[in-house]
């Protein structure tokens, strides 16, 4: 069989820290190979040496059989490497032919000549179904879209071989669906693609073989008819993972959380929640399914006073905090894991330490009329570090360098430790690992065992249905039904997320109204 | 090559850089680099005068860097230290001169004074900012001219026509007999130690106090500071308003030590401005500034000399001066090549 990539017994190091570890991966051409691995395992320190961006300590690469040295991402480039990265690297008001084009314009007699380029990206957009308007300015365009923007970019510039970095971690199902269809043209007209995830069932769904990779060490290569979701999870995570989260019956009480006829409207003055009415009760979780962009955002910050309200009502044990400042709302009990970690969880460039003060600061034991003990942020990140299993070299390494699996982490221990009587988790799982994953779900039922009241909002049918005791479904700012999840089924709430609400069930036996 | 040695390594290698370039530059137009720098060294450090005299020129240069620096950490850029330095120049120089007191109270209210003068013209474009998002470079900018022209109206009306004031009372003065004594009569002041413990302030705010946790958190990232339940507008006025209150003292430096009058100007001092060199040249950090209003208050004093005792024009002068301050602020380049240099070196073997 031809390889067009051969890694051999790569080592990556980082002073006294070994990154990566004898991994070989090799694929071959026209497959999706996948690269299986936990947060911080070593895939991105992989792939960026292959990228030419970290220069390895040991092993070889070879390059349709011919040993290279990929000094930089131009030598990348030029061997027909090309990357889709996880955050995508677009100027938000060029574009999407500017965007392509970016640092490598075509002139014609020095004036840069959009026109004929526009007209190759949409030959390429056309040639593997991407349908992308090149005339398309990025921010006006889905975030699925912008992804293809980058695919095309790669393809623009003749990759060969793609490696698509978490690709699937901000898109919708229905995104999803669409991505896979794309890597599966592509890999019909003779392209080579390296996934990298950590989400088992894309990997059973596209992939044709999968190289496992654990705390750095090459774990080996399976393919991928030959083996299941449970033994790919043993082997990534090394230990046996399940994925049914266990939980014994909720037993709620009393109401923590009561939303009455709320609106909030975004800054157009259009309304994104709409008289929306909710309630979380003590030893419960409620999960809010709906697909991206049906006012989830805009409640979790009406709630949490980051956003005004129109009209309306917020109550936390019966006392109206509607329209308090963010500080008052968390005094009064909410502890809040933000949807956005880069954005609203975490000051990156503040160390880990800090961050984890980040709620306590401006308190006893913390600081003293106004006095900073930073020895008691030490303490308290030290604790919270152990746990919560926050992988970091300690207290005082900036955020900015976790991986997005520990900085979830930390902010999850961060807001846990302050032990709110309601707890909001926007997304708590986005982009981690099934082991994260685990952790994390057991520690918002653990929460709600200890008697309080959870409120989890999140884009993945199963997270929800998993993990909450009661299924609020919201489209278009308003909750259409709300479900238990032992009675649906993912068809049913999928057909309430867009919108299809069953006339007869609605304001049925479990509306909260 | 290790940190450390890098670290050394490079303020020396830009120093020099900057030097060989200045020698070129004096040597092609026709004079005597060695002269040139002798006349520098001992424009610096020739006798206990001139040392006096050089750390007397760095006293304002530390406080405006402070300034600059301060609001840097909290996210903000105050290009308002020159506006803020003349308030706070004719603010001290008022009260030096308008009532005459016990020392004990006088010199503290007059430092007061310029402190609140300069904390106030902070406190316009940080309220500016906060309320309306008015963006603080382009308010800091107009508010200098406010300053310059306003205390030039202010100076006439107190004056009676003059365009300068009278000396301030001796109660509110900051030289001292000990320190003239001991430079030569130079003018060096008491405002250097005080400079010097605003050091430690801008250190103890940032590093110590919730106030500076908040401000380097809302210079960060300010939605997380919102999300965290900080108050960020407060936090963008308390900035400006400190920082302000720094570039007053400045000003104080010149009104109640230096010069003891404040006059009516034709253009800017250059000591804001300079302060902004000063705080990226430190890193705005505390420390940093003292390195920064050194290198800065040093050349600059020195250079004063190199017309007198070298025959060198002071155009040159001031663009030899300009190359080594622009050598030692490219660092960064400097660190560059050395680590390319240490990596070829590596392969070489």
């Amino acid at each position: 069989m031809e390889y067009v990539i051969e890694m051999l017994n790569i080592r990556k190091e980082f002073g006294n820290f070994v990154a990566n570890d004898n991994i070989t991966l090799q694929l071959e051409k026209g497959e999706i190979h996948a690269l299986l691995g936990e947060n911080g395992a070593g895939k991105s320190t992989l792939m960026n040496v292959l990228f030419g961006l970290y220069q390895p300590e040991g092993g070889e690469i070879r390059v349709r059989g011919k040993k290279v040295d990929i000094s930089n991402p131009n030598v990348a480039n030029d061997l027909g490497i090309g990357m889709v990265h996880q955050h995508f690297m677009l100027v938000e008001n060029f574009s999407v032919t500017e965007n392509i084009i970016l640092g490598s314009e075509p002139t014609k007699m020095g004036v840069t000549n959009k026109k004929d380029a526009a007209q190759k990206v949409a030959k390429l957009s056309e040639q593997y179904g991407l349908n992308v308007d090149p005339y398309a300015i990025i921010e006006d365009i889905s975030v699925g879209m912008q992804q293809r923007v980058e695919i095309l970019k790669t393809l623009y510039r003749g990759a060969e071989i793609l490696i698509f970095d978490e690709p699937t971690a901000s898109l919708t199902p229905q995104e999803i669906t669409e991505l896979i269809q794309i890597m599966k043209r592509l890999i019909a007209e003779g392209k080579s693609i390296i996934l990298i995830t950590h989400k088992l069932k894309e990997i059973m769904d596209v992939s044709d073989r999968v190289t496992v990779i654990r705390k750095g060490q090459g774990i080996g290569t399976v393919t991928t008819a030959e083996t299941n979701p449970n033994e790919l999870a043993a082997l990534m995570v090394g230990r046996q993972v399940t994925f049914k989260t266990e939980k014994g019956p909720a037993h709620p009480t009393e109401e923590t959380l009561t939303v009455q006829d709320l609106v909030v409207e975004d800054y157009r003055g259009i309304a994104k929640v709409k008289n929306l009415n909710l309630n979380v009760r003590k030893g419960e979780i409620v999960g809010i399914a709906g697909i991206d962009g049906n006012g989830q955002s805009e409640l979790i910050e009406a709630i949490t006073g980051l956003r005004k309200v129109k009209s309306g009502k917020v109550l936390i044990h019966g006392k109206d905090v509607t329209g308090m400042k963010p500080r008052k709302v968390t005094e009064s009990g909410v502890g809040h894991i933000p949807q956005d970690r880069h954005k609203h969880g975490l000051v990156l460039d503040f160390p880990i330490g800090h961050n984890i003060a980040l709620q306590t600061y401006y308190m006893a034991p913390i600081s003293k009329s106004g006095i900073m003990d930073y020895n008691k942020i030490t303490e308290k990140a030290q604790q919270i570090i152990k746990d919560f299993d926050v992988r970091t070299q300690g207290p005082h390494e900036p955020a900015r360098a976790l991986s997005g699996g520990n900085q979830q982490k930390a902010i999850i221990g961060r807001e846990v430790d302050r032990n709110p009587d309601l707890l909001i988790a926007a997304l708590p799982t986005r982009g981690l690992d099934v082991g994260a994953i685990e952790f994390i779900h057991s520690r918002l039922i653990e929460q709600r065992d200890n008697g309080k009241a959870v409120l989890l909002i999140s884009f993945e049918l199963d997270e929800v249905m998993n993990v909450s005791d009661r299924i609020a479904v919201i489209h278009d700012g308003e909750i259409v039904d709300v479900v238990i999840p032992e009675e649906t089924t993912e068809q049913q709430l999928g057909l309430l997320m867009a919108g299809h609400a069953d006339k007869d069930k609605k304001g049925g036996k479990h509306s909260v109204e | 090559m290790s940190n450390r040695v890098t670290n050394l390594l490079v303020p020396i290698v830009s120093v020099v850089l900057g030097l060989i370039v200045g020698a070129i530059i004096m040597l092609v137009s026709g004079y005597s680099p060695i002269e040139g720098y002798a006349a520098l060294w001992n424009g610096i450090f020739g006798d206990l005068y001139t040392v006096g005299e050089t750390l007397r020129q760095i006293t304002p240069y530390l406080l405006a860097g402070l300034a600059v620096a301060f609001a840097f950490r909290s996210g903000l850029f105050n290009i308002g230290v020159e506006g803020q330095l003349i308030v706070g120049w004719f603010a001290a120089a008022y009260v030096g001169v308008a009532v005459e007191l016990p020392k004990i109270i006088h010199l503290p209210l007059a430092i007061l004074a310029a402190a609140v003068a300069g904390a106030l013209w902070g406190f316009v474009p940080g309220l500016l900012k906060a309320k309306f998002r008015v963006h603080e470079v382009i308010v800091t900018i107009m508010m200098n001219y406010i300053a310059l022209h306003v205390t030039n109206a202010l100076i006439r009306t107190v004056s009676e026509g003059g365009d300068r004031t009278e000396r301030i009372f001796t109660s509110a003065s900051l030289r001292s007999e000990f320190l003239e004594n001991l430079t030569e009569f130079s003018r060096l002041h008491m405002g250097l130690l005080l400079a010097l413990i605003m050091v430690g302030v801008m250190w103890f705010i940032l590093e110590k106090t919730t106030l500076g946790f908040e401000l380097k958190a809302v210079g960060f990232n300010q939605h997380a500071s919102e999300y965290a339940g900080m108050n960020v507008n407060k936090n963008i006025i308390m900035a400006m308003v400190i920082s302000g209150a720094f570039a007053g003292l400045a000003g104080a430096m010149e009104a109640l030590g230096t010069f003891e009058y404040v006059s009516s100007k034709g253009g800017f001092t250059g000591i804001g401005f300079d302060g902004i060199a000063v705080a990226l040249l430190g890193m705005n950090t505390p420390l940093g500034v003292i390195f920064g209003a050194t290198l800065f208050g040093s050349l600059k004093y020195g250079a004063l000399n190199m017309p007198n005792a070298a025959g060198i024009p002071i155009e040159i002068v001031e663009i030899v001066i300009a190359v080594i301050i622009f050598f030692v602020a490219s660092g960064y380049i400097i660190r560059l090549l050395l680590l390319r240099a240490a990596g070829k070196k590596k392969e070489a073997k």
